[in-house]
């Protein structure tokens, strides 16, 4: 009898079906590697099996009794913790506290340290890390401490399942291999383990069985770790059913005009890095890579978000200021980014002031505002992106997440951009408006504007873009227009990052 | 959106000018508005029943303008600081250290220019100071102008010694009499209104005013959009500093004289007003005429109060229920929304 079975789930969020009818079983002692692309639906399914996200239909047995995993202590009850990949520990309180927090040991309300920090020592030699303070703030350790506490904070419940969300991403080699000794301690002492990662070499090493998860639906199942070929997974992984529609490319061949940004020898320590980087008018460069790649930190950096640590960025043949978004701007920069609510809109205003918010010196003298003209200006950019409904006075709340970023867009036209970074554009736009953004980004570089796109969406990147850039941890692994590449291709750059 | 009293309501009121193009869910009379006119109404039919020869006695209104104004100069420039997303703890402080440096003998021998420039100077002054430390810092604007509250004062009464600084330039007092009275209307009332005016124009229709709201309401999108956050944080609280420089000199010529006590919980009552008035605390949305309005609220409360001869523990009690109240009118409509 396996020890959870999970039939039929399915979970919808407003405009997305993110699971669809998802089936997994997960055996007493074994290793359950869950393999999916971003989006596929990985995160909801764990959260799903934490308690923290309610299916909307499916059934859950634990030990062949169905259950109800109403909430992340139920779950907790049950025997199922969760690492996630943003740890979510308290900062500014100690190793022990943290370990035990919400279950604290105490008598009537009165909590015991001593005894908290004891068992704290006990389990954090358990997991080969007996070095580690149960005193110590966990803010003052290092990002491995970090999740080895989250590691010891599970086991303080008595823990039968274990979910990693890509446990080994923020770990040196050596200590992903204490981790692996660790999660075969565990499955020894029957503890089953979901392992997800993006790293299939590490799949291999201590993985039991594969299920490969897509657009929300379990495209393989019970593929065996060690002996599956990459090409298989990889194809399970991508052979996709939602077809996307892409403008036609321009033909290459002529020598385009000279880069309009140019970037030299830039670099950040730790996030990516050294690289060159061109764009030219009119070019679409995409930007593949994983989570965690440094793709986003590269767009921010050439933004002026962040400082660079080293090189400079170029508009026609001028260095920028480094580290000042207003000299970008000034330059003729404008980001779209990923976070489309909290870094790029004003939620309380108009669609008409979040378009112009960039320009507002080029409706004002002397600071004064000539409103009028403002609003027409706003207006005829957001009817050429085709906004709907066509009403840029209403506020930017009340429009979808596709019309939403056209606002953002409009914003850059309006201030007469010349380069366009755009940051995950589609996400959370749902498939029938993507087609229609895709046909303004292309429009948009067809007029002059170089864009530089940056997507989670492997088929995005190769449909939108004339030229692809493959992105691993921080390097450019390979450079090719995107006619020379397919989706398999690229997965195995940034997955195995040597060229199969 | 469409309240019941709304449709009745709309017209009768004068709105401010709507330029051009028809601002049709802009209306600058929101519910929140006309729900304060109906409660200044309410208090001044009871006023009118419970002392009717002298709640509405011509010198009684000028009473209540004369007290609202300089709280409400104050209360115009907290309000920009709110809506642009930070909060000035130092106001009542600023008011003291103004009043009282414009005030000493040196100062009074420049006479009125003289002690007028030294009230804004300081009052600037201590807004730059509160602003770099918030801006450039980068510190907590509660925590930044708490300190500058407790120097402020600490300065005032050092430099006063605790004595009131009697005014004896004649041209400041004359301000203060009838004979200097517009129409019937005191100078610090005209003072009030021209501020009132140059607030409304500043947040509706400049450069200014749009950057404050777009970066009390979202300081990340607005960094990331190209907008100079630190800067405009430093000029909201030069602007704050500026009003109660003005401020400090309204109350010298209206007392007559300078005092470290002056201004005491300003900074309470000018936050409380812009809240009522429908400035979200988090900033990024926000009003001059429903600040104005709540001023008014509460000053007309005051002066109910000292008419019927009530204690100020219950006028203070009628006015935290008043900003209970409208923040649950508030909450309710953003539900709504």
């Amino acid at each position: 009898m396996p020890l959870l079975t999970m039939s039929g789930i399915t979970k919808s969020f407003p405009g997305v079906r993110a699971l669809d009818g998802v089936d997994l079983d997960v055996e007493e002692g074994e290793v359950h590697c869950l393999l999916g692309q971003n989006g596929a639906g990985k995160s909801t399914l764990i959260k799903v099996l934490a308690g923290a996200h309610q299916p909307d239909a499916g059934d859950i047995s634990w030990q062949g009794r169905p259950v109800r995993l109403s909430s992340p202590v139920a779950a907790m009850r049950l025997g199922i913790a969760t690492i996630y990949q943003e740890l979510d520990l308290v900062e500014h309180v100690s190793v022990a506290e943290n370990v035990f927090l919400g279950h604290e040991i105490a008598t009537r309300g009165i909590v015991r340290p001593r005894e908290a920090r004891a068992r704290t020592a006990q389990l954090l030699a358990r997991l080969g890390h007996p070095e580690i303070d149960p005193g110590a703030l966990v803010g003052s350790l290092s990002a491995a401490g970090a999740q080895i506490v989250s590691m010891a904070r599970a086991l303080s419940h008595d823990v039968r399942l274990i979910i990693m969300d890509e446990p080994s991403a923020a770990l040196d080699p050596d200590e992903v291999d204490n981790l692996f000794r660790i999660v075969a301690d565990l499955t020894a002492d029957g503890v089953a383990v979901v392992y997800i990662s993006h790293r299939l070499e590490e799949i291999r090493r201590i993985g039991d069985r594969v299920s490969v998860l897509k657009d929300g639906r379990v495209a393989a199942r019970d593929l065996p770790a060690r002996t599956t070929p990459t090409h298989e997974l990889v194809a399970r992984m991508t052979g996709r059913d939602v077809q996307y529609a892409f403008p036609e490319k321009p033909v290459t061949g002529a020598p385009r005009a000279d880069p309009v940004l140019v970037a030299e020898g830039l670099a950040r320590a730790g996030e990516f890095g050294p690289l060159d980087l061109e764009l030219r008018p009119g070019e679409i460069v995409g930007l593949a890579g994983l989570v965690g790649s440094g793709r986003s930190e590269l767009l921010e950096t050439l933004y002026g978000a962040r400082r660079p640590t080293a090189g400079r960025v170029l508009v026609d043949g001028q260095p920028l200021r480094p580290g000042s978004i207003v000299s970008a701007v000034r330059a003729g920069i404008g980001l779209a980014p990923e976070e489309r609510k909290s870094q790029a809109l004003l939620m309380l205003e108009s669609v008409t002031r979040n378009v112009s918010v960039s320009s507002l010196p080029r409706f004002s003298r002397g600071g004064w505002l000539d409103r009028v003209r403002e609003r027409a200006e706003a207006r005829r950019h957001t009817r050429e992106l085709g906004l709907s409904p066509d009403d840029p006075d209403r506020p930017v709340r009340t429009f979808s997440g596709g019309n939403q970023q056209k606002a953002v867009l409009a914003r850059w036209l309006l201030r007469g951009c010349r380069v366009l970074l755009l940051d995950e554009p589609t996400r959370g736009v749902d498939v029938g408006a993507r087609a229609e953004l895709y046909a303004v980004i292309r429009r948009l570089a067809d007029s002059g504007v170089c864009v530089l796109l940056v997507s989670s969406e492997l088929p995005e990147v190769l449909g939108l873009a004339d030229r692809v850039l493959v992105l691993r941890e921080g390097r450019v692994v390979h450079a090719a227009p995107s006619h020379e590449l397919d989706e398999h291709r690229v997965l195995d750059l940034v997955m195995e990052g040597s060229p199969a | 959106m469409n309240s019941p009293t709304g449709v009745a309501d709309t017209p009768k009121v004068p709105s401010p000018p709507a330029n051009g193009a028809p601002a049709k869910r802009r209306t600058p009379l929101d519910v929140r508005h006309l729900s304060l006119i109906g409660v200044l109404l309410a208090l001044a039919v009871v006023g009118a029943f419970t002392k009717p020869d002298e709640f509405l006695a011509a010198e009684n209104l000028r009473l209540i303008l004369t007290q609202a104004s300089v709280i409400g100069v104050v209360t115009v420039g907290v309000t920009f600081v709110i809506i642009g997303g930070g909060i000035d703890l130092s106001v009542g402080a600023i008011v003291a250290l103004a009043s009282v440096w414009a005030t000493t003998v040196a100062t009074q021998d420049f006479g009125l220019g003289g002690m007028l420039l030294c009230s804004v100077l300081v009052g600037v002054g201590c807004g730059l100071v509160n602003g770099l430390l918030i801006a450039y810092g980068p510190m907590v604007p509660f925590i930044a102008t708490l300190a500058m509250l407790a120097s402020a004062r600490g300065l005032a009464l050092q430099i006063s010694d605790g004595k009131t600084q009697v005014v004896t330039v004649e041209s400041v007092l004359d301000l203060g009499v009838k004979d200097a009275y517009v129409l019937g209307i005191p100078p610090i009332v005209l003072v009030f209104a021209v501020v009132c005016v140059i607030g409304w124009l500043l947040l509706n229709r400049t450069t200014f005013g749009r950057r404050t709201v777009a970066v009390g309401g979202n300081p990340e999108a607005s960094r990331l959009a190209g907008i100079a956050v630190k800067r405009q944080r430093l000029l909201l609280y030069l602007l704050s500093g500026l009003c109660c420089g003005i401020a400090a000199f309204m109350l010298i010529v209206l007392t007559g004289s300078g005092q470290n006590t002056n201004g005491n919980l300003y900074e309470l009552d000018a936050i409380a007003a812009a809240i009522i008035g429908g400035t979200l605390l988090s900033g990024g949305r926000g009003t001059i005429l429903g600040s104005v309005l709540g001023v008014l609220v509460f000053t007309t409360i005051t002066n109910l109060f000292a008419l019927n001869n009530l204690q100020t523990d219950i006028q203070q009690i009628a006015k935290g229920a008043i900003i209970v109240a409208a923040v649950l009118v508030q909450k309710g409509r953003s539900s709504h929304d």
